[in-house]
């Protein structure tokens, strides 16, 4: 005999179709048949409005829903890509990666994104149903975290920046700055300052070492002509044959 | 007859014609006066003292104000009739009587020292102001050897939650200038203490002037190769990159579209005036000082006009290259506004891209004004005039340090560009830097204030020591207000006095007979009628008529100065404020002591004289006047 069971999710119009135990078989295999037939038309008419209830979910405005506005011409230029129906399901899927990412489950799928109100723009509404509960929606703020924990992943699915790629009310985090230990400034001015104290003590140095070299020659020219002349005086003749010492004798005596 | 005011004793005091050949000819290289190794080193070095950073920053400021191509008009008839023979004067009396300004004047008219100890003071305010210009330039070179330029971006807040407010309100560049570079107070009575790093950056101006100026012209003449032909190079690099750049040519044609009605406003002329006689750093001595290193038969009159014909092209040629540069910038400014706009439409109505572009932005905001007119209104779209970014002409440090550092940092590669311009800057100013210290050290030594004993590198060590501690006032926070005071009165009014001073001290006193004399026997030929009229007439008229009104303007006007105040209504604006009570003295200091050494040291010097003779004559009392009688008789038997 097959079990009569009815599962408890199932509505009451299959509960209420509990058939007595002491029924004939005929009425009992036609309670079955009927039951099965039920149960498909039910989750034919399940998956037939599951769409439009979802539908219901997303609107414009929706509390827990996020609107997105995409400009490839902008990002792109030449090499931009149209917007249609394949590039819409890689943007579910990587909503529904984020969303994974964030809970850390493998729950969660591209049915579970529902995006609704697409424009000409290129802009559109999601929310995210939850994979349990098919008309709960994720709170605003989770979806938040979800995306910008995956912003950079998502961007770069679309070959998009944090500008183009907009999620109107998630505000991209801005870039750490990089600090460096010594500001180059610093690096640049010791370079410079070094190289002009060096030069100014080089010069100082040479000129210094030039005046001591001049004082020595001079010096030495100094002797060097003292020399001579007392040469010249004591011998009275002139070895050399330049000077003439015809008048080094006529100074000696005064004038007339 | 010509006017010659009586002049005793001038033939005891100047060297003769004959002396002066004999000077030439017997030492070559030995004694006192130092030499040029060669005619270039001199030319350049004259060229880059006439080229500064005013022919960067203000001429092309003046040119797109007051009529764009018309400006030429009156700049060019003002650099012949007044820079010219100006320049030819200095130069002539300095290659003459072979001495600097101090000695030059003294040796015209004792009472005329006045004159060299007013350009001295002049030449010693520039110099103390100037270098702070260069420190701040050090700065920006320092700051540009970095992939991202620091005023390209806003640095982050203390939580790293968003943008610091003042860079927010108003730009990158502003807040680089203002804040990480001077760390402007919001008045000048609050000085705010000195700026540490600012002050690493005076110290090495210094030291680089140093360097250069060491032994005097033996090493300033080495380092012109490079300080006075650089910027030229840079200039033509900007220029070739420039003109790649989109928007580059609307900012030449805006520069030089003439708009011939600026022509009747006195203004216009007025301005023309005063930048060429700035502009070739007349009145600052430095000029007479390196002319009278030459020999004495070297062609003063061909260097004169042609310094003044590259001066007045490197004017021009500076004015293009920036104004392309800031047409691109205008352009790009332009580009973002519509483009915000646009985005703005396309958003709102959510029209899909490309529906809307520059071209038919116009009609579609129409239409869309047609059907919407309360969004339209709601959206509150920006003007966006390309005529009004052009316009938006900035002059001096406003210019270089936040106008082209925003353009650069638009630009492919703008480390390099930074680096290039910031290098050029510094040439420019360093070259004009060698002049204005030449007019300090030489009257400094001339009034002997240095033993003669010191070595040459010691006398120009403790100058650029003192300068620099001195300087330091410019480093604190507000420092830049005591900057554009220094810049507006000690700069302007003293060199116009001392100017006029010299044309009617040479003309009139020295005589214009021995002056053309003079100019005969050192380049073979009399100067011509044209010199004769400018000499005597033309160019002290000139020069009179730009002091009064100078004058007058000056006087008149309220004394506002703008600052930078972040706490103000209309920040970013820079809000105007009355200079506090005890400015006036300063000013006075400023324009007034170099003005009032003038006839200072004439009565000054009659005093003096009046005393000595007293007691020359007490002395023939005493002294039997026989002997001075048969002296005398003597003296008239030898004379014929």
């Amino acid at each position: 005999m097959p079990s009569l069971t009815v599962p408890p999710g199932a509505p009451p119009i299959l509960q209420s179709l509990t058939v007595p135990p002491g029924a004939p078989p005929i009425l009992q295999s036609l309670a079955v048949t009927l039951e099965r037939m039920l149960v498909r038309i039910l989750v034919l008419l399940y998956l037939a409005g599951a769409p439009a209830l979802a539908q219901t979910l997303c609107q414009p405005n929706a509390s827990n829903g996020y609107r997105v506005r995409i400009s490839i011409k902008t990002a792109l230029g030449n090499q931009a890509y149209e917007w249609n129906e394949n590039e819409m399901f890689l943007f579910r899927a990587t909503m529904a990666f984020a969303m994974r990412r964030y809970y850390k489950t493998e729950t969660y799928n591209v049915d579970n994104i529902i995006v609704c109100n697409q424009t000409r723009r290129v802009s559109f509404w999601f929310v995210v149903i939850s994979p349990e509960n098919p008309t709960m929606l994720i709170p605003k703020a989770d979806v938040e975290k979800a995306v910008s924990m995956s912003r950079h992943r998502i961007n770069n699915a679309f070959l998009l920046t944090d500008r183009t790629l907009e999620f109107l009310g998630i505000y991209p985090t801005l870039a750490e700055p990089v600090n460096p230990d010594t500001p180059p400034w610093l690096i640049v001015f010791g370079v410079v300052i070094g190289a002009v104290f060096a030069g100014i003590i080089a010069l100082l140095v040479s000129s210094l070492l030039q005046k001591r070299r001049k004082e020595k020659g001079m010096m030495e020219d100094g002797q060097d002509e003292e020399d001579r002349q007392m040469k010249g005086v004591e011998n009275g003749i002139n070895l050399d044959g330049i000077y003439n010492r015809g008048f080094t004798d006529d100074d000696r005596f005064t004038k007339l | 007859m010509r006017l010659q005011l009586p002049n005793p004793g001038l033939e005891d005091r100047i060297l003769s014609h004959e002396e002066l050949d004999k000077l030439e000819t017997e030492e070559a290289g030995s004694g006192d006066r130092p030499k040029w190794d060669n005619k270039t080193q001199y030319m350049l070095t004259c060229v880059g003292f006439c080229v500064g950073l005013g022919n960067v920053w203000r001429f092309p400021y003046l040119c797109q104000s007051h009529g764009g191509g018309a400006f030429m008009i009156p700049f060019l008839i003002l650099l012949v009739l007044e820079g010219v023979p100006l320049l030819h004067l200095e130069f002539a009396i300095g290659q003459r009587l072979r001495k600097g300004s101090l000695g030059v004047w003294s040796t015209i008219h004792p009472y005329l020292a006045g004159v060299g100890i007013a350009s001295m003071f002049v030449s010693l305010m520039i110099s103390l102001y100037y270098n702070t210009i260069m420190a701040w330039v050090m700065w920006y070179l320092f700051n540009s050897f970095q992939e991202t330029l620091p005023w390209s971006q806003c640095p982050l807040n203390y939580n790293l939650t968003g943008l610091v407010s003042e860079c927010e309100q108003s730009s990158p560049v502003d807040y680089f200038w203002y804040r990480e570079t001077l760390n402007s107070t919001p008045d000048i009575g609050e000085n705010g203490g000195l700026q540490w790093w600012m002050v690493l950056c005076l110290v090495s101006a210094w030291a680089v002037l140093y360097i250069c100026i060491i032994r005097g012209i033996e090493t300033t003449g080495k380092a012109v190769y490079v300080t006075s032909t650089l910027p030229y190079v840079v200039l033509s690099i900007f220029l070739i990159r420039g003109l790649t750049l989109k928007g580059s040519l609307s900012g030449v044609v805006f520069l030089f579209t003439p708009n011939l009605t600026e022509l009747t406003n006195p203004t216009t002329w007025l301005d023309a005036g005063a930048q060429v006689f700035y502009s070739f750093s007349i009145a600052f001595g430095g000029l007479i000082s390196f002319s009278s290193y030459n020999s004495v038969h070297n062609n003063c009159e061909q260097d004169a006009v042609i310094i003044s014909a590259v001066n007045g092209f490197t004017s021009v040629y500076a004015a293009t290259v920036i104004y392309t540069i800031i047409g691109f910038r205008a352009t790009e400014r332009f580009d973002n506004c519509l483009g915000g706009n646009i985005l703005v439409l396309l958003n709102t109505f959510d029209l899909p891209e490309g529906n809307v572009t520059e071209s038919n932005y116009d009609q579609v905001l129409q239409s869309l004004n047609g059907t919407h007119p309360e969004v339209i209104q709601g959206l509150n779209l920006k003007t966006c005039d390309l005529n009004t970014f052009l316009s938006e002409g900035v002059e001096g440090t406003g210019l270089a340090f936040i106008v082209f550092t925003e353009a650069i940092t638009k630009m492919p590669a703008s480390p390099v560009w930074s680096v290039l311009f910031f290098i050029m800057l510094f040439c420019l100013g360093l070259s004009s830097m060698f002049g204005n210290i030449e007019g300090v050290l030489v009257p400094l030594q001339d009034l002997g204030v240095f033993p003669k004993s010191w070595p040459k590198e010691s006398t120009t060590g403790i100058t650029c020591v003192l300068c620099c501690i001195v300087g330091l006032i410019f480093v604190q926070g507000s420092g830049n207000y005591w900057l554009s005071l220094f810049d507006s009165y000690g700069g302007s009014i003293p060199l116009l006095i001392i100017a006029f001073c010299e044309m009617v001290g040479v003309v009139y006193l020295y005589g214009i007979d021995r002056f053309n004399d003079d100019i005969e026997f050192m380049i073979g030929h009399k100067p011509n009628l044209f010199w004769q009229i400018t000499w005597r007439f033309v160019s002290p008229a000139i020069m009179l008529v730009i002091f009064v009104f100078y004058f007058i303007t000056k006087v008149t006007e309220t004394l506002l100065y703008k600052t930078w105040n972040p706490e103000s209504e209309n920040f970013p604006t820079l809000e105007e404020k009355p200079y506090p009570a005890w400015i006036y003295v300063i000013i006075f200091i400023l324009a007034g002591i170099p003005s009032l050494a003038v006839p200072g040291t004439a009565l000054f010097r009659c005093l003096w004289r009046k005393r000595d003779r007293k007691s020359e004559q007490q002395e023939l009392k005493t002294v039997s006047d026989q002997m001075d009688m048969n002296d005398k008789a003597q003296d008239g038997k030898s004379r014929t």
